[in-house]
């Protein structure tokens, strides 16, 4: 089999039986993205000569049995909103031209000191802000899948790199399903942890009480094994819970577990292919041994507008700092301070991005703050209860992950309403701060990959990591890989 | 037409702590620009704040000490604006929920007493600081105070005169100095204050329109602007003008205040609760171990010292009315046990070289110890009080030890009574005037003749002894 198809963990295996060099995995690696690429846009950065530098420096680790992750010397890229420390990161955004960060983020942290080796930032929408990776002032990635189609958003890049299989598993970040919807879009494996179970310091903010960095990947061992690194404590982020790293061990036996099917959500909007692959994978759930049942949860309507309330508010004082003042982009001529905010800020932000700030300005101002703000928040709550009630009886809620596969590109970029409306499934997973896994179920008429979505209760990734392991033991479909293009050409 | 005047203050003070509110770099006063800070505090992209908790400790504290009740479940908010200055764009702050509330300080002034009641105290962050360079033109941004705790202590509109004004500062001040949360130096901006102030006519119920003074960083000067606001108020009112709500900035130099910025032109902050951080919980157990840690307070010190060591009032309310002053007292009282002495000391020549030298009181630096050892040497006649001024004022400058000094530069008394007498008898027989005119009965020359000892004496003999002999001669005669 040809190297780049490989898994993660297959990869970690072969270089700890010295089957292969660490630098030699780079390599392919760097060669692979460098010939593939430029046909789907995934990387912002390419950390050519940085990653193998690290390369030989993890190597000798692994020699001298300081290293003994699994996933030691394994290729791996980051999306462009994590910081790393000198180096480019840009959240897709103009007003960070040329922002080189003073230090890394604890996630990626934790995966270098395991001995990951970072290939690449990956290309995202603007600050997170979308669902397509179109709003990226790199411009849009393109799914693998076809070449017409979006691949989701706003970790596009992350799902790409892993879809098109330029780097062995990738770092997302989903504030509303930016992790899970382009996994779905792309047919590979992720997962949404728990807020709160990854350290949030040095993703650069979207939403602070929604944000949440999680692993993508090839299948759900190598998702596992990621987040086994990544998560736990960090000092540094007093949102992170007090919790050790996960200690992660899949067991494919589901027997008994219960599955809640909500049916609210297959109702109006819902693709009729989306619909027949997400309830013919329930069966499957089934015949493993599970037992599966519709029931009703309210409160889905209201999911959209509290997340959009929220995510903006926050999203507004969160992008003030980006001010032309101390970093990144600075608009060239002024008359004063308020001119430098204005220009440096009104020519550094996409329309998305604007139009979300405000949306959240508006929301926190004097006045509305109680009318949407504290409304929203008491939505927020209650959609919490409703999932707690519903775990009483269920170990697993199984849904769609979006309404339909992946849409053509330009599609939602002129009607924001639609796009935000795609987020349906998603958003009130982050609501209730719950952990959520997406793995490939099929595909629709015209070949494009459709996502499972699995809802756990809090910091049951394990449990909810078993669903997807013994799902992708009865199955291929995450098997499945698109028809590349490499040539010269781009 | 006669006016009454309302003041309600806002005062801020730094804290003490080692380290900033949401990092562990030095909140030191000073240092080279941008050299205290790190990227938490400078606010760069993806960093997230941890609070300190000194200074939920420190908040605590000062809410006791202030007879505020404690807020047991309080959060921070986001104060969401644009200046230079807070690179984060938001200050955190607290809005909602603040860690102290419904308190008050008692002051007395003109001899009545009044409770100024205190609405609230918060926490929060202090900015940076914006250094403008006239010569090349711009301006530059210095970090190092950005992440400062700071608590914003907030008064109800209790005060009458610039009096009340200044006695609560004052109390407040030395309250905060007491329970160890601040240094509050005004010249450093440790401890700042903006004054809100409205006249009305007398008999006219409803308050007048308010304006708000920020950052008066001396009491002098604040007492210059609430009566310079006063008069600019009762003359705008009396030439037939509206006061405007407005925020104002106080020019001590001219004396006079500008318009900053009116009500219209009023930022909207868009407070909301800062999601980075997690609810502060403060339980009973906690609140009572601060409350029982509490040092002694300056009021019930002054009553102990009156009561305890009988010492005028007067000096009482100068010792009390500062830490630093208390912390000398205390110091010297438990090498000497001479309350009456210390105090003394304290009032005369602690006090005179500092306006001597025009140092501070807060930045007086000799070892308070070393002045108990003084009063010893007095107490226990090695040197006489004359010799005792003169090695305190090289204690003062330059903090020595007075029992060594004294030793090496020979200051001891002349505790031998028959070497004195030899001086006593020579400088009889070599003033022959002076003898006869006491005997003609002046009673004054025998002072002269003492002088004239004590100046062979080189002032190191005890006068009361030269006394006493010389009166012993003279009656030889």
């Amino acid at each position: 089999m040809e190297l780049s198809k490989m898994t993660a963990l297959e990869i970690g295996r072969m270089i700890k039986a010295k089957e292969l060099g660490v630098v030699e995995a780079t390599k392919a690696a760097l060669e692979n993205i460098e010939k593939t690429d430029k046909h789907y846009n995934a990387f912002v950065t390419v950390c050519h000569d940085e990653a193998l530098k690290q390369a030989e420096e993890v190597q000798k680790k692994i020699d001298d049995g300081t290293l003994t992750s699994p996933l030691a010397g394994v290729p791996m890229a980051v999306k462009d909103n994590m910081c790393t420390k000198g180096i480019l990161t840009t959240c897709s955004s103009k007003i960070l031209t040329g922002f080189k960060p003073t230090y890394t983020a604890t996630a990626v942290k934790k995966l270098e000191d395991a001995g990951a080796v970072i290939l690449g930032k990956l290309n995202m929408d603007e600050f997170a802000m979308g669902s397509t990776t179109e709003t990226s002032y790199h411009g849009a990635t393109i799914n693998p899948w076809a070449e017409n189609r979006v691949p989701g958003g706003s970790s596009g890049g992350s799902a790409v790199a892993v879809a098109a299989d330029m780097a062995y598993y990738t770092l997302g970040s989903d504030t509303g399903g930016s992790i899970r919807q382009p996994c779905a879009f792309c047919g590979i494996t992720g997962i949404k942890p728990t807020y709160g179970s990854v350290s949030r310091y040095g993703l650069i903010a979207y939403a602070s009480s929604l944000d949440q960095i999680g692993p993508m990947g090839k299948n759900a061992e190598d998702v596992a094994a990621a987040l086994s690194i990544i998560s736990g404590h960090d000092p540094k982020d007093s949102t992170s819970v007090s919790n050790d790293p996960m200690k992660i061990v899949l067991n494919s036996d589901i027997k008994g577990k219960k599955i809640g099917i909500p049916r609210d959500y297959f109702g109006k909007g819902l693709d009729g292919d989306v619909k027949t692959a997400v309830l013919a994978a329930a069966e499957k759930l089934r015949a493993l041994g599970a037992e599966v049942e519709e029931f009703d949860m309210p409160s889905l309507e209201y999911a959209i507008p509290a997340y959009y309330i929220i995510a903006c508010a926050e999203a507004s004082s969160n992008l003030s700092r980006f001010d032309g003042v101390k970093y990144g982009y600075a608009t060239p001529k002024f008359e004063d301070l308020t001119d430098l905010y204005y220009k440096s800020r009104s020519e550094g932000f996409g329309t998305e991005v604007k139009r979300r700030i405000l949306i959240g300005a508006f929301v926190l101002s004097s006045g509305y703050y109680d009318a949407y703000y504290k409304k929203a928040l008491q939505v927020k709550a209650v959609i919490k209860q409703s999932f707690d009630k519903a775990f009483e009886k269920y170990d697993v809620i199984l849904s769609p992950t979006a309404p339909t596969t992946a849409l053509k590109m330009g599609e939602n970029l002129s009607d924001p309403l639609k796009m935000y409306l795609g987020d349906i499934y998603t958003v009130s997973v982050n609501l209730a701060g719950l952990p959520s896994m997406v793995v490939p179920c099929g595909f629709d008429k015209e070949g494009l990959p459709i996502g499972l979505q699995l809802i756990g209760k809090p910091f049951a990734e394990n449990e909810l990591l078993n669903f997807g392991y013994a799902y992708q033991h009865a199955t291929d479909y995450h098997t499945k890989k698109p028809v590349l293009k490499t040539g010269k050409e781009a | 037409m006669e006016f009454l005047t309302t003041l309600g203050l806002e005062v801020h003070c730094e804290l003490s702590t080692k380290t900033k509110i949401f990092c562990s770099c030095s909140t030191e006063f000073g240092g080279e620009p941008n050299t205290h800070v790190c990227e938490v505090c400078t606010g760069m992209p993806g960093t997230l704040p941890v609070l300190n908790k000194q200074v939920v400790e420190y908040a605590i504290r000062a809410g006791l000490a202030t007879n505020c009740e404690i807020t047991q479940y309080n959060k921070f908010d986001r104060k969401n604006y644009f200046y230079p200055d807070l690179p984060k764009a938001y200050q955190v702050s607290q809005l909602y929920l603040p860690i102290c509330q419904n308190g008050h300080i008692d002051i007395e002034v003109n001899g009545v007493k009044k409770a100024i009641r205190i609405k609230e105290i918060h926490m929060e962050e202090d900015a940076g600081k914006l250094i403008h360079d006239e010569w090349d033109d711009v301006t530059m941004v210095d970090y190092n105070r950005c992440g400062v705790p700071l608590l914003e202590i907030v008064s109800e509109p209790d005060f009458s005169s610039g009096e009340e004004v200044i006695a609560y500062l004052t109390k407040l001040r030395s309250i905060l100095q007491f329970i160890g949360v601040s240094d509050c130096k005004m010249e450093q901006g440790s401890l700042r204050a903006d004054v809100n102030l409205s006249v009305r006519p007398v008999g006219q119920t409803e308050l007048g329109t308010r304006t708000e003074m920020k950052n008066i960083n001396s009491f002098k000067a604040i007492a210059r602007a609430i009566e310079g606001e006063r008069e600019r108020q009762i003359d705008t009112i009396l030439a037939g003008g509206k006061v405007v709500q407005e925020t104002r900035r106080w020019d001590d130099n001219k004396g006079e205040s500008y318009a900053m910025r009116s009500k219209e032109n009023a930022q909207d902050y868009r407070y909301f609760p800062e999601p980075d951080l997690v609810p502060i919980e403060i339980s009973d157990e906690w609140i009572e171990r601060v409350k029982n840690e509490l040092p002694e307070l300056p009021e019930a010190k002054r009553a102990r010292y009156i009561e305890e060591y009988k010492l005028p009032e007067y000096d009482v309310d100068i010792i009390t009315g500062s830490k630093f002053l208390v912390d000398i007292f205390e110091k010297a009282l438990e090498v000497c046990g001479e309350p009456k002495e210390v105090s003394n000391w304290i009032m005369g020549e602690v006090l005179r070289m500092a306006t001597e030298t025009a140092t501070d009181v807060d930045d007086i630096s000799f070892d308070a110890a070393n002045l108990g050892k003084l009063i010893n040497l007095v107490k226990k006649k090695v040197i006489n009080r004359g010799t005792a001024k003169e090695v305190f004022e090289k204690m003062f400058t330059d903090n020595v030890d007075p029992e060594s000094y004294v030793k090496e530069n020979g200051l001891e008394m002349m505790n031998d009574d028959g070497a004195v007498l030899a001086i006593v008898k020579s400088v009889i027989e070599n003033n022959p005037k002076a003898v006869g005119e006491f005997k003609g009965g002046s009673q004054k020359v025998k002072g002269f003749l003492v002088g004239q000892c004590m100046k062979q004496l080189k002032g190191k003999a005890d006068p009361a002894t030269v006394n006493q002999l010389i009166t012993e001669e003279l009656e030889k005669i």
